[in-house]
C-alpha cells in the first residue's frame, strides 16, 4: 500500500478519479492527494473555485469536476506535486497529460520521452506538447505530453531520452 | 559589557521570526547566529513548503530565508552577529559569545534560545568509512555548495527530511539507489514519497543497513529486511553498490544552552529527546528565557517560524512593549500552530507537547 511503497493503489486511484462523462468532456485536475496534512495551496489557487474551501487544513482536496476547466493553476502550486491534468479528447489514440516538473533539462516542444508511470517504470514513448515555465510557476514547470491514450491513468512522469 | 534588551541565539526560521516579531513591538534585539548567514535550514529548502497560505505555504525555504534574512539586516533594531558562537550562558545572566577569536560578553535582559536540532547517527560496521554522510550534510554539499557527494546513494530513513534530499539529490543529477526505513511505513508525507518513487527511487519499509563496504570509502552497503520485531531477516542480505550513504534518522534538540541556564529538562522521545518545560508563553523554568522551534521538540520550519513570533512577541510584551494588534496577533499565531498541529500528522507533536508544559 501506499504508507510502505509510496505507489498509491487501484482503492487510492479509484476514490479521486473523474467519472468518464466528465473526462469525456476535455481537460480535468486529478489531485492524487491521499493523506491528511496540513496543507491547503491548491484551494487557494483555484480561480474556477473547482476546489471546495477546507474545513480543516488537513481536509483534502475536493475538486468539483463539473467547475474544473482543467487550466492547471493548481499544478505549480502543490507543495507534493501530486496534482495532474488529464484531457483525453486530446485525439482519437493520444490523450494529453500536464505533469509538474522539476528536473533539468526542461524537454522541448516535439521532443520525444519515455513516459513513466507511478511505479517509475517505463510505459510508452510520449510527445512533448507544451512547455509551462512562467514566472508565476516559481521554477515547477508544466510538461504536456501526448500519451497513447490507454496509459493516460498511469503515466505520471517522464524520463527525458538523453541529455542534450 | 553589551546591555541588550532580547538576545536570541540562533538565526533559523525560528530566530529570524522571533527577531522580526520582538523589534515589531519596539524591542531592541542581538541576533546571533554561528554561521556566516542567515536563515538556518531554510537556505538548503529547495522544495515548497506545506501549509496554509499565512504560513507561506507553496513558497520555497530558499525564499523564505533570503526574504526573512534581508528584513532582519535591514531593521534597526535587530543587531546581527554571524560567525558568533554563544559558548554559555551564566548564572549571572551573562551570555557569552565568541566572534572572530573574540569574547563578547552580553547582558541581556530577556533570551530566545533557537538553536534547533542535531542529527541522530545510526550504529552499523564502516559507518565511520568516508561517504557515510548525514542528510544535512549532503543537503548542504548539494544545495548550498552545488557539490555533488558522490555519483549513487543510499538513503537511509524514510521520513520528510530524507525523502526530500533523495528528491534534491536526483535534480543535482545523482542516482538514489533506494529509501530504506525500518518502520513499517513511510514517515514522509506520501505526496513526497510518491514524487521519488516515479522518478524511479524504490523505497522499502521494514529495512535496515546493516554494515557499511569498503577500506577506504564506502563502495556499497548491505541492506536486509526486518521482521516485527525489528531484527534481521536471515537471507533476506541484498548488496547495493553505492559510493554514499545517507543516514536520516532523525533530529534531536540542540539543548546545550537551555541546560546551562538551568532550566527544567524532560525526556519526550516524541519530541525527539530531551526538551525544557514551557508554558503557553513558551518561557521556560528559568524566567526570562524563552525557546522557539526544533529546540524545543523537533518539528519543522512552518511551526518554528511561527513559535519564533510567539516567543518575540512575549519577550517583547514582557519586558513593556505593547501595541493595538498584540493580543490578536498572539492569539492568530496560537491558532495557526494549533491548526498546524491538528491532524493525524501532528497526532505525535501534541502527544509530546503535552508531556512538557509548565
Amino acid at each position: 500500500m501506499l504508507a510502505e511503497t509510496g505507489i498509491p493503489t487501484k482503492e487510492n486511484l479509484a476514490s479521486i478519479m473523474p467519472p468518464d462523462e466528465r473526462l469525456a468532456q476535455g481537460p480535468v485536475a486529478i489531485a492524487e492527494c491521499f493523506q491528511n496534512i496540513p496543507c491547503d495551496p491548491c484551494y487557494h489557487s483555484c480561480k474556477q473555485g473547482a476546489i471546495q474551501e477546507f474545513q480543516d487544513i488537513n481536509d483534502r482536496p475536493q475538486i468539483d469536476f463539473n467547475k474544473c476547466n482543467g487550466c492547471g493553476s493548481c499544478m505549480s502550486r502543490c507543495p507534493g506535486l501530486a496534482i495532474f491534468v488529464v484531457d483525453a479528447t486530446y485525439g482519437d489514440n493520444e490523450a494529453l497529460v500536464k505533469i509538474p516538473y522539476e528536473f533539468l533539462p526542461i524537454p522541448e516542444v516535439g521532443e520525444i520521452v519515455t513516459a513513466i508511470n507511478r511505479a517509475g517504470q517505463p510505459v510508452a514513448d510520449a510527445k512533448i506538447i507544451k512547455v509551462q515555465n512562467t514566472k508565476v510557476q516559481d521554477r515547477t514547470a508544466i510538461i504536456w505530453l501526448a500519451v497513447p491514450k490507454e496509459y493516460m491513468m498511469e503515466v505520471r512522469h517522464f524520463k527525458v531520452k538523453e541529455v542534450r | 559589557m553589551r546591555q541588550i534588551e532580547i538576545a536570541i541565539v540562533g538565526g533559523g526560521p525560528a530566530g529570524l521570526a522571533a527577531a522580526l516579531n520582538a523589534s515589531k513591538l519596539g524591542a531592541r534585539v542581538i541576533l546571533i547566529d554561528r554561521n556566516d548567514y542567515l536563515g538556518g535550514q531554510l537556505i538548503k529548502q529547495t522544495h515548497r513548503f506545506f501549509g496554509s497560505k499565512q504560513q507561506r505555504a507553496s513558497e520555497r525555504g530558499i525564499d523564505i530565508a533570503l526574504e526573512l534574512a534581508r528584513e532582519v539586516m535591514s531593521n534597526e533594531h535587530i543587531e546581527v552577529l554571524t560567525k558568533a558562537t554563544a559558548l554559555g550562558y551564566y548564572e549571572d545572566g551573562v551570555l557569552l559569545v565568541e566572534q572572530a577569536g573574540k569574547i563578547i560578553a552580553i547582558k541581556p535582559e530577556r533570551v530566545i534560545i533557537a538553536t534547533g536540532g542535531a542529527e541522530k547517527t545510526l550504529l552499523f560496521p564502516n559507518n565511520d568509512l568516508p561517504g557515510v554522510y548525514g542528510a544535512g550534510a549532503v543537503q548542504t554539499l548539494v544545495n548550498v555548495y552545488g557539490v555533488k557527494p558522490g555519483q549513487r546513494v543510499l538513503m537511509v530513513g524514510a521520513g520528510n527530511i530524507g525523502v526530500i534530499v533523495s528528491y534534491q539529490l536526483l535534480q543535482a543529477g545523482v542516482e538514489v539507489a533506494a529509501i530504506i526505513e525500518a518502520a513499517p511505513r513511510i514517515g514522509a508525507y506520501w505526496v513526497h514519497a510518491a514524487k521519488v518513487v516515479r522518478a524511479g527511487v524504490p523505497i522499502y519499509t521494514r529495512h535496515t543497513i546493516l554494515r557499511a563496504i569498503g577500506e577506504r570509502e564506502v563502495k556499497g552497503a548491505v541492506i536486509a529486511q526486518l521482521d516485527e520485531n525489528w531484527q534481521p531477516i536471515p537471507g533476506t542480505e541484498r548488496e547495493l553498490a553505492v559510493d554514499v550513504i545517507c543516514l536520516s534518522v532523525g533530529l534531536t534538540p540542540l539543548t546545550e544552552l537551555l541546560w546551562q541556564a538551568g532550566c527544567q529538562m524532560t525526556f519526550v522521545p516524541e519530541l525527539g529527546g530531551n526538551v525544557p518545560l514551557r508554558n503557553e508563553q513558551l518561557e521556560t523554568s528559568v524566567p526570562g528565557i524563552y525557546v522557539a522551534g526544533d529546540v524545543g521538540g523537533i518539528e519543522e520550519a512552518s511551526a518554528a517560524m511561527m513559535e519564533g513570533a510567539l516567543a518575540g512577541l512575549n519577550a517583547a510584551a514582557s519586558l513593556g512593549y505593547t501595541c493595538d494588534t498584540l493580543i490578536d496577533d498572539r492569539q492568530n499565531v496560537l491558532q495557526q500552530l494549533a491548526g498546524l498541529r491538528s491532524g493525524p500528522v501532528g497526532e505525535k507533536i501534541r502527544k509530546g507537547l503535552a508531556q512538557c508544559s509548565l
